[in-house]
């Protein structure tokens, strides 16, 4: 699977890995779906646009994965998959998904945001990307 | 954590000597088999915490202390304005104001016995919990900035509670200093619909029995008798705390360089006091404490009225609502003469002693009281803060038993449906929209409450009152 959760005291790690940078920034914020609810159980009925830029790839991925919790708050959305470009620090994406229902996706938690915690964003020495950090929950 | 890099002062008290970049000791309150459960992280984080400019005297660790953000969660340090001190977003954390409050109800077991399944009916009824629950309010732009410097008072003035309510709260209810417009138009969106709402997470309502007094005459003061039923509430400032956390963390980090702080950890971002950016989060901050205080204050009106379906006409005084994760300006002595200092405690409580000139009338002769929160199926804790505990840690407490187990290995340990039965057939009703969330949050997944308490209370951090047992609990 290109993504994965990972231990942390009190909150989750999140990390995609894939091929390219984009690629591990989509993976990476299905992981974080799959902390709040199984991304299976989201259907892809709306589609909601992302853009933000920063001066390297780690902040842009905290700025990432922070500006889906605030449209998740906001528009009481859940994603489940993502359509990402990144160009020179610059993200377009779209974030698939439908509005919340609980009873359908029985939300476990709440994401407060992103953090530094084990921030990452780099290639492995067999080429592919990771993305990762803690989120607090 | 390995005990060979500490130093034992004594009994309850372990000291990592300063080295590297430490400007100060740092200092753990806990005991051999505590340490040996806490995460190696706790000694690396408060170390890190030592390096800050301004630190006065020791960055300290609580006993329930865990890894978190920056500081460990637990940790109180206090900084000095004079001396360059800082402000850190990382040391209030994400959850501004999240804390503790307690209310009596003047029912006995023998009365709710009967009546439990229904009471906990009515109460998940009336409490908004979990992902995605919205409460009744709405709140516009002038009521936003309203709430935002009033807090608890300002619920109070909407008819979420009664005056005397504002007594028994941190601050009587409203943190002065607050900077409505210093919070992001982000952070308002965020909480325009969350007013009166419990989250997520380790947060819960809980209704519990007193079950053991530990100190008659501060439980008389406290109104605690066995078998008494009292209600406690542990939530914060929900979206718009998150939010703000979320921005001055990132602008702290991306700016500490230029007012040449090396910051050992991004996570440990911060500002110097007296700078543009220090303010303006003290400002943004504050106007998060008083949105806990006021989201406290609503759940707590929603609490009676809930109660109220089944026990018409009750007088449910607050026992007291405390704080964590905040950065407060307290005058503590240092070397026997008085400054001013701005404490940060991040998962740790308040824990002011008999006399303290900030205490209501009824708590001044005996000090504050210290709500420590269980898990579900394990006890709480009232305590109260001692004279000891200015000398210990700036006047601080634990606030938890702290996770021992994340909660990946707990939604893998346990399943939530089988956790609620256990639980029930215990006598502990549990109600949650969410059987993962239960399970992330299984008793066992934390540390051993009761330990914790015991060495704050042989610490001299705070006094042991009384034992609480959950009864119901709504899980957010």
């Amino acid at each position: 699977m290109p993504w994965e959760h990972f231990e942390h005291a009190a909150d989750i790690g999140i990390r995609g890995i894939d091929a390219t940078l984009s690629q591990a920034f989509a993976q990476a914020a299905i992981a974080m779906t799959a902390v709040i609810t199984d991304p299976g159980r989201v259907a892809a009925t709306h589609s909601f646009a992302i853009h933000c830029s920063a001066e390297d790839n780690e902040i842009l991925f905290l700025d990432w994965i922070n500006e889906l919790v605030y449209a998740m708050a906001v528009h009481k959305l859940l994603f489940n998959h993502y359509q990402v470009d990144i160009i020179e620090n610059r993200l377009s994406a779209v974030a698939f998904g439908e509005p919340l229902d609980r009873q359908k996706h029985q939300p476990a938690v709440e994401i407060k945001g992103a953090t530094f915690t084990e921030l990452f964003v780099g290639q492995r020495p067999d080429g592919l990307w990771i993305a990762q950090c803690i989120v607090d929950v | 954590m390995d005990l060979n890099q500490l130093t034992q002062r004594d009994e309850t008290c372990w000291e990592i000597p300063p080295h590297g970049k430490m400007r100060v000791p740092a200092v753990i309150y806990a005991d051999a088999p505590l340490l040996q459960d806490m995460d190696q992280k706790v000694f690396e984080q408060l170390s890190n915490v030592a390096t800050l400019p301004g630190i006065v005297e020791a960055a300290y660790a609580m006993p329930d202390a865990h890894w978190g953000y920056g500081f460990p969660i637990g940790g109180v340090a206090a900084f000095d304005p004079e001396q360059g001190g800082v402000i850190s977003a990382g040391g209030v954390g994400f959850d501004i104001s999240c804390g503790v409050r307690t209310i009596h109800t003047g029912l006995t077991i023998a009365d709710i016995q009967p009546q439990k399944p229904q009471l906990a009916e009515a109460l998940f009824r009336y409490i908004p919990a979990g992902l995605g629950s919205t409460g009744r309010l709405h709140l516009n732009h002038h009521d936003m900035h309203a709430m935002l410097h009033g807090g608890a008072q300002w619920a109070v003035e909407q008819g979420f509670g009664v005056a005397e309510d504002l007594e028994r709260i941190e601050e009587h209810g409203r943190m002065a200093g607050a900077e409505a417009r210093n919070v992001s138009a982000r952070a308002k969106e965020r909480q325009k619909d969350e007013m009166g709402t419990l989250g997520s997470g380790n947060h819960y309502l809980e209704v519990q029995r007193v079950a053991e007094i530990f100190a008659p005459e501060i439980a008389d003061v406290f109104g605690l008798k066995t078998d008494a039923i009292v209600i406690s509430t542990h939530c914060g400032s929900r979206g718009l705390g998150h939010q703000i956390g979320t921005e001055f963390l990132k602008q702290m980090a991306l700016t500490a360089p230029r007012y040449n702080i090396s910051l050992p950890d991004r996570e440990l971002a911060c500002a110097p006091l007296d700078s543009p950016l220090g303010k303006e989060y003290l400002g943004a901050m504050r106007a998060g404490i008083n949105c806990a205080l006021a989201n406290r204050q609503i759940l707590t009106h929603l609490t009676r009225q809930a109660v109220a379906t089944i026990f018409p006409d009750l007088n449910m005084p607050l026992l007291y609502d405390v704080s964590h994760n905040t950065c407060k300006l307290e005058r503590h002595t240092i070397n026997g003469q008085a400054k001013d200092l701005f404490i940060h405690r991040k998962g740790a409580t308040r824990a002011f002693g008999p006399g303290h000139p900030s205490l209501p009338e009824v708590f001044r002769q005996v000090g504050q009281p210290v709500l420590i929160g269980g898990s579900m199926g394990t006890s709480s804790y009232i305590l109260c803060g001692s004279a000891a505990s200015e000398q210990r840690a700036f006047s601080s407490a634990c606030h938890g038993a702290g996770r021992a187990m994340s909660r990946h290995q707990a939604s893998k340990h346990w399943q939530g449906k089988t956790l609620v039965e256990q639980l029930a057939s215990q006598g502990i009703i549990i109600r949650s929209r969410s059987m993962r969330g239960v399970a992330e949050e299984a008793p066992k997944a934390y540390k051993d409450v009761g330990a914790v308490v015991d060495l704050a209370d042989r610490a001299g951090l705070a006094r042991k009152v009384a034992r609480l047992e959950p009864l119901i609990c709504i899980k957010g």
